[in-house]
């Protein structure tokens, strides 16, 4: 079942590839089908899978048998959660992107080949095919970037692609490795995952490979030092693309690296444990802290998305249960956040007023010009602090909960983080939509469009969906949950020594 | 020694001698019937002659399953030097099927039958075991490719690039020459086998050594591998665009396979080590030290270029560093992703050349500023061209990917420890590196608008199937290697 | 099992949803709605206070059942005599906010949206008794209250707005990853079963074995003093406090100053009391020292100012002092004290009256700013007024009755409070209150100062046609006004409620 959000979303593409160029309706109608129709197949998939805990085969066939490659396909609680953040994320980006002019049916066949891609390392647990997918990723968001974005968006495509190839060539040398020193343990090759996650590789070489497998995978996660692309990709983006950036290629990192790296590696987790969870608050602080400087309001969120994607890692750097549900809830909720922070400031803001810069924006009194964007982003900032009643809440909270056990004194340190996240959010809010300063005289020839159907949709939905996360994570928990407690499951190994679980 | 047996060695040379057949076909037809017809007439239909006569050799060799040794190894036949034959030969069909929109020539019979002459030559060159039909089946098809290359009369460049090309090509003819004679002189043979058996044992006299750096050498022109690369950028760029597609394709196949073949039968026990730690002298050593540096060079250098054939020639240089370390890891495995590796090269890399060729006759140039705004003046062209630079950058599920994969693999699978893990680290960086300037490419074609009113680009049909003919297959090589691997 | 509390935080949650939705055209309709909302609150705080059994101090109208089970949070509402009286603090002076701001034009829906949602955190805060939701209660009233100061306050409401919301997060963090590492430590989130480990000892015990640290306890203790404190707020963490009270509209202020620092005091005898008194009796010097601190220079503060508005803001944070110092005092172990238990429950019940009188006394004080405010046109400085007792006598004597009240009169409810408190103090810890004697007196010379000031000397001209209170206004204030003499008179109708309770705390505090 939840294969089909792969085939369908491909076929999306096809289905855009082969429009006419002059159908724009059209074109933006078949995206937002496809989108759709992959969103309702993630839930019905997900919904209908019955034990979370297990890894349910959607599909394993032979693909090249001399390298032990699989078409395989199957989920997890994990993937199931990242599957239902990818159909969110999608239909709204579309919905955000609902006014598109320049060549709308290449951006919407650009745009559902990521989002198939990403549908895909959700959904392999070959190791190869999850590669392969996670590659593919690279190439339509290049394109997304540098044909339909802003502010230096060539550099920022070039920067993010090219830091996407170097963390997959990372991965790739690792996997190499590790491929041939299964293949002498096992007898035969191999590339799946359940199986390499039995494999005991030597201590000594979980030591070398690790680092740079989980590196490789961090890197798109936005792993400090190694983000700088997320802030310049992510303001040169165009709203949808920085959306989907934030909302789930970013996902795709932390996801590779809990589902690869340290699946297959969990006594190099153990080892560089410190070295990661460092990072990773390092990540949180000095996002936050340079967020809190930016003049332009894209660089806000696009150093707040580093910050609050060190609470990933560092929830995956605790190695106990309670991190680890954390840090996957903690993608979700990121996802669905800094979506609709990107959605407001991308669409919303800057499509309007084509200016980021805040002293711009404060002369402008947006709150009172377009009182949906304001309470919007208001709504999404108190989610991105993460004060209670919205998913980032309870996400942090477990990672945090989970890092006080292992990491005492990070963790308060991560505190000093999520203070200034509260501070540059309201400066945001404040700058953006409530300034005090002089009010320029409004110009009437070019007043600003309402706010259309399609973004009150996307904004609702996105809103909708962080609130029933925070006022009930167990609709989650249920599906993370089982993933990390079963002694069976694939990440058994991970917590068995060094957890306090 | 056994009688000759004429009609035996027809009968194994069969696909030879029916490309040599079509040969005189085309020269004839050209000079007779297609008298006075319009150039593009006779090249589709020189072209349609070609290809059947190609077609019918590698259906021949392909269905045949034959072994045989003929005069002590001077002619071998077996499975896996026919499917190479029929690589060629696809690769030949391929480099014709692109060349006939090219408008640089009114030679057309003899252009035509050029490519096939040089086909011919690469065809003997993978069914032998002896140096002295090597040195002469490469020095054969090598002559064709001068030609080739200065075939554009119009342009001098094309005059320089193949001379440059021609006074390399024999400098590398004699120290190859020189260190074949060196190694008959040690162990009394050509063949390659009774070369291993001669100089088993013998230690490493300085003799071996000079013959094992000559040929490496004369090995290193052909294969355009740093340091000896520096014809390789001049010749594809000034040769005609078929031309260069050729040099870089069907000979490329040829050359490796043969490659491997003489150091991985003649010099066994000549290996040494270049695994990490463990260094032992040899041929491997110093075939890690050319493809580290060809690897490096090849795709640094190509960054800079604003050509895009200068561009697709470092990269050419690049991917030979790449093809290298599958010989050197010397395994099964390897060579067999060795193959699979540069036959997929081989497709992608006459694609890309199909997609100049078109780009430069329409816009007149093969700069990368020309390809701006390609993808709304010839949307079909551009996605093939995505293709094939993507595939070349060792994106998945593209045979590029999947090729490096098997190579890489293969490579750390063959030393011990892992002690190749050391140029694999650095193949895959450099491959990361690579990724870059075959994007910069693409940009132009997706990214940027074409200058001014630039009108849809009409791409010839039969070329246009040649391409997408290309795409698709190096899609499905990449999805399901398993069709190309079985061969190999 | 029933749910009158759960029904009672909702009445006006979803009161502000319909409201915010209204519109801004129908500002009548929003504003009698808004006050209908609260009136609901107010009828049903009343209607639990009826039904409250005071007999006993333990937790009452309890509503439980599992949350988020994985995370072992529990939905778990309940109050007792203290959570009812803030409840009941709390249903009082939200009306009263909303008719100060009767006749706002500014964006009236959200306005009014933004303070019942407010009085819903509220509700919610003191009712709560699962650490998870009383947090997340606990940050619901602080938004609202960010963007009541944020839109509608004085000409520097940005920054006091901002400075408010930091400063309150910084403690909301530190509180936050205290009672995770309670909870990793203890497994529970449930304050009522913390503080049977506190009691116990295992607590201490528990955290050090989770940690490997010696000084967890203190460390975590600190983390959650810092978030109350900054809400009470305490010298020092009390800067915010000045600004965002004289930069918010009045009747906000009324808000933030009546029940949202009671939030802060409320938080430290609901949580720290019970579940740290072990950590607290380590520090416990510097605490009172905290605390007389706050006393004393607020009162000292209080008198440079001269703004009414800085005035009353620095008097609130004096105020709440003594209900920190009898709080602490009452945590003392007061060896050689006689009848010590019963000294303690003296300071505790005067902190709670203390805490209740106090919400009544500064927002009428502040009601009284707004209402003068409106007749001078925004000026509110000391000086700018000036024999106001001859043109708007009944308003000089109704705010002067609150002064009063507010500077301990007895016959009024601010003198039983602060007597109680220094009746229980003195022996607990005697130079601790010796020393606050002195916040009392320079609070008497400030608040004469500002009666004298405003009210009495030559007339300032400038006001000579300023109206008096008009009925409606009368009505408005009368109700606050005849409380302070019914709680100064007869305390008992606030003591009896809480007896119950205060005995039970201080049964806890004791080994």
């Amino acid at each position: 079942m939840l294969a089909w959000t792969i085939y369908i979303t491909f076929f999306g593409v096809l289905v855009l590839m082969l429009l006419p160029r002059d159908q724009q309706r059209a074109a933006r109608i078949v995206a937002l089908l496809t989108a759709i129709a992959g969103c309702v197949v993630a839930f019905v998939g997900a919904i209908q899978q019955a034990n979370p805990g297990e890894v349910a085969t959607i599909v394993k066939a032979p693909w090249i048998p001399s390298i032990g490659a699989n078409y395989y396909l199957a989920a997890d609680g994990i993937s199931l959660v990242l599957v239902v953040l990818t159909g969110l994320a999608a239909v709204s980006g579309i919905l955000f992107s609902w006014n598109i002019e320049k060549r709308t049916k290449e951006f919407f066949a650009f745009y559902l080949a990521l989002i198939g891609g990403v549908y895909g390392v959700f959904l392999s647990f070959d190791v190869l095919l999850l590669f392969v997918f996670y590659e593919l990723t690279i190439i339509p968001k290049y394109f997304l970037i540098a044909r339909w974005g802003s502010t230096r968006k060539e550099y920022g495509a070039m920067k993010l692609a090219l830091y996407s190839f170097v963390g997959s060539h990372l991965v790739l040398i690792g996997l190499i490795a590790a491929w041939v020193v299964a293949k002498g343990q096992l007898g035969h090759a191999s590339l799946d995952l359940l199986e390499l996650s039995k494999v005991a590789f030597p201590i000594a070489f979980q030591h070398w490979v690790f680092p740079l497998v989980f590196v490789g995978f961090a890197i798109l996660a936005g792993m400090w030092p190694f983000h700088t692309w997320a802030p310049t990709g992510h303001v040169a983006a165009p709203t949808a693309g920085s959306m989907l950036l934030a909302g789930v290629v970013m996902k795709l990192g932390a996801y590779g690296c809990l589902r690869v790296a340290m699946v297959m590696f969990p006594e190099g987790v153990r080892m560089w444990q410190g070295e990661i969870a460092c990072l990773a608050v390092a990540g949180i602080v000095y996002g936050a802290g340079v967020a809190l400087v930016q003049r332009d309001f894209k660089f806000v969120i696009g150093y707040s998305s580093v910050s609050h994607m060190g609470f990933v890692l560092l929830g995956l750097a605790t190695l106990n249960t309670i991190g680890l549900d954390g840090a996957v809830l903690q993608m979700f909720s990121h996802g669905i956040i800094a979506g609709l922070l990107f959605g407001v400031v991308g669409r919303m803001v800057y499509d309007r007023t084509h200016t980021r810069d805040f002293n711009d924006l404060e002369t402008m009194q947006l709150g009172k010009l377009l009182p949906f964007a304001g309470v919007t982003f208001v709504i999404a900032g108190i989610a991105s602090m993460g004060l209670p009643g919205f998913s980032g809440f309870v996400a942090e909270f477990q990672v945090l909960m989970g890092a006080w056990t292992v990491f005492p004194k990070l963790t308060i340190l991560s505190g000093l983080g999520i203070l200034i996240g509260v501070a540059y959010t309201l400066r945001a809010i404040q700058k953006g939509f409530y300034s005090d300063a002089p009010p320029k005289p409004v110009d009437h020839a070019h007043p600003l469009n309402p706010i259309s159907i399609p973004e009150r949709f996307g904004a609702v939905m996105l809103i909708g969906a962080s609130l029933v996360v925070g006022l009930f994570p167990g609709l989650l928990m249920n599906w993370i949950e089982p993933c990390f407690n079963s002694p069976l499951s694939m990440f058994a190994r991970l917590l068995v020594k060094g957890g306090s679980q | 020694m056994n009688t000759v047996n004429y009609l035996e060695i027809l009968r194994l040379a069969a696909p030879e001698t029916i490309v040599t057949v079509t040969v005189l076909i085309v020269l004839g037809a050209d000079v007779t019937v297609m008298r006075g017809k319009s150039i593009a007439a006779r090249f589709n239909v020189g072209a349609l002659l070609s290809i059947l006569g190609c077609i019918f050799a590698a259906l021949l060799a392909f269905t045949r399953h034959t072994e045989a040794n003929l005069f002590n190894g001077l002619m071998v036949v077996d499975p896996s030097s026919d499917f190479v034959k029929v690589a060629i030969l696809a690769l030949t069909v391929f480099t014709i099927l692109i060349s006939t929109s090219a408008r640089f020539t009114d030679h057309v019979g003899e252009y035509l039958s050029l490519i096939l002459l040089g086909t011919i030559g690469l065809m003997f060159l993978v069914s032998t075991e002896d140096l002295l039909m090597v040195f002469i089946a490469l020095e054969f098809a090598s002559l064709a490719l001068y030609i080739l290359t200065a075939f554009n009369k119009h342009n001098e460049k094309s005059a320089e690039a193949a001379l440059k090309y021609f006074l390399f090509g024999g400098m590398s003819a004699a120290f190859l020459l020189f260190g074949f004679s060196l190694l008959y002189g040690i162990s009394g043979s050509t063949n390659l086998r009774e070369i291993a058996v001669g100089i088993a044992g013998k230690g490493f006299d300085p003799l071996l050594l000079v013959a094992l750096v000559t040929t490496i050498i004369g090995f290193g022109f052909k294969v355009a591998a740093v340091p000896f690369h520096l014809w390789a950028p001049d010749a594809y760029e000034g040769a005609p665009t078929p031309s260069a597609a050729f040099i870089g394709s069907g000979s490329k196949v040829a050359s490796f396979y043969v490659l491997a073949k003489i150091f991985t039968l003649g010099f066994v026990g000549a290996e040494g080590s270049a695994v990490w730690h463990g260094y032992l002298s040899g041929w491997t050593p110093v075939f890690a030290i050319v493809a580290a540096l060809s690897m490096v060079l090849g795709n640094l250098t190509a960054i800079v270029q604003s050509s895009v054939k200068r561009l697709l020639a470092y990269s050419a240089i690049a991917h030979a560093g790449y093809m290298l370390l599958g010989v050197l890891s010397n395994t099964p495995a390897s060579a067999s992703a060795m193959m699979f590796y540069v036959i997929t090269y081989a497709l992608t890399t006459i694609g890309a050349f199909g997609v100049v060729m078109v780009v430069e006759e329409a816009t007149g140039g093969d700069a990368i500023k020309n390809f701006a705004g390609l993808s709304r003046r010839a949307p079909g062209l551009s996605l093939c061209l995505l293709i094939f630079l993507l595939s070349l950058g060792g994106i998945p599920p593209l045979a590029g990917f999947i090729g490096k994969f098997f190579l890489f693999s293969a490579a750390v699978s063959a030393g011990a420890n892992l002690g190749l893990l050391w140029l694999v680290i650095l193949a895959i960086a450099m491959s990361a590196v690579s990724f870059y300037y075959y994007l910069r490419v693409l940009k132009a074609a997706y990214v940027e608008d074409a200058p001014g009113e630039a009108p849809a680009i009409k791409v010839p049909l039969l070329t246009f199937l040649a391409l997408v003919l290309l795409a698709l297959l190096v899609i499905l090589f990449g999805c399901v290697p398993g069709l190309l691997t079985q061969f190999l | 099992m029933n749910h009158w509390l759960t029904i009672l935080t909702l009445v006006p949650f979803i009161g502000g949803i319909v409201i915010a939705g209204l519109g801004a055209d129908r500002k009548n309709l929003v504003c009698g709605l808004a006050l209908a909302t609260s009136l609901v609150g107010l009828g049903g705080a009343l209607c639990l206070w009826l039904h409250f059994d005071t007999s006993q101090g333990g937790i009452q109208f309890s509503e439980q059942f599992d949350w988020v089970p994985s995370l072992g949070i529990q939905y778990f509402l309940g109050v007792d005599g203290l959570g009812l009286l803030m409840v009941l603090l709390t249903a009082i002076v939200t009306p009263l906010a909303i008719l100060a701001s009767w006749r706002m034009d500014d964006r009236p829906h959200v306005y009014h949206a933004l303070i019942l949602w407010l009085q819903a955190g509220l509700f919610g805060t003191f009712t709560a008794l699962n650490f998870f939701h009383w947090f997340l209660f606990w940050e619901l009233g602080l938004i609202p209250a960010f963007f009541l100061i944020k839109l509608w306050g004085g000409p520097k409401r940005g920054p006091a707005a901002t400075q408010f919301f930091v400063y309150t997060m910084v403690g909301s963090v530190a509180l936050l990853l205290s009672f995770l590492a309670i909870r990793l430590a203890t497994g529970s989130f449930d304050f009522i079963e913390l503080a049977g480990l506190a009691k116990s000892g295992v607590l201490t015990t528990k955290l050090q074995a989770a940690f490997g640290w010696k000084n967890i306890g203190l460390i975590v203790f600190f983390g959650a003093f810092l978030g109350f404190a900054v809400k009470v707020p305490l010298i020092p963490f009390h800067t915010w406090l000045p600004a965002a009270y004289s930069e918010a509209p009045s009747p906000v202020t009324m808000l933030l100053t009546g029940v949202m620092s009671k939030m802060g005091v409320y938080g430290f005898l609901r949580i720290l009391l019970p579940i740290f008194p072990d950590q607290i009796r380590q520090v416990l010097t510097l605490l009172l020292w905290l605390a007389v601190a706050t006393i004393v220079l607020s009162a000292c503060a209080a008198f440079a100012q001269r703004d009414l508005k800085r005035i009353i803001a620095y008097s609130s944070i004096n105020h709440l002092g003594y209900c920190l110092l009898a709080l602490f005092a009452a945590t003392a172990v007061a060896t050689g004290v006689n009848n010590s238990d019963l000294q303690k429950a003296a300071a505790l019940d005067g902190a709670l009256l203390q805490m209740f009188n106090h919400g009544l006394t500064a927002s009428a004080l502040f009601l009284f700013v707004a209402l003068l405010e409106r007749r001078s046109g925004g000026l509110r400085g000391l000086d700018d007024f000036g024999g106001l007792r001859k043109i708007i006598p009944v308003f000089t004597g109704l705010m002067g009755i609150s002064i009063f009240s507010s500077l301990g009169l007895p016959g009024l409810n601010g003198f039983v409070g602060e007597f109680l408190i220094f009746k229980g103090v003195f022996p607990l810890a005697p130079w601790a209150a010796a020393i606050s004697t002195i916040g009392l007196l320079v609070t008497a010379i400030f608040l004469l100062t500002l009666i004298q000031r405003v009210f009495c000397g030559p007339l300032n001209a400038r006001w000579a046609k300023m109206p008096d209170l008009t009925t409606a206004e009368r009505f408005l204030v009368l109700p606050g006004i005849a409380l302070m003499f019914v709680l100064g008179i007869w305390p008992q109708f606030i003591l009896g409620a809480v007896d119950a309770t205060v005995m039970k705390l201080v049964q806890q505090l004791n080994f």
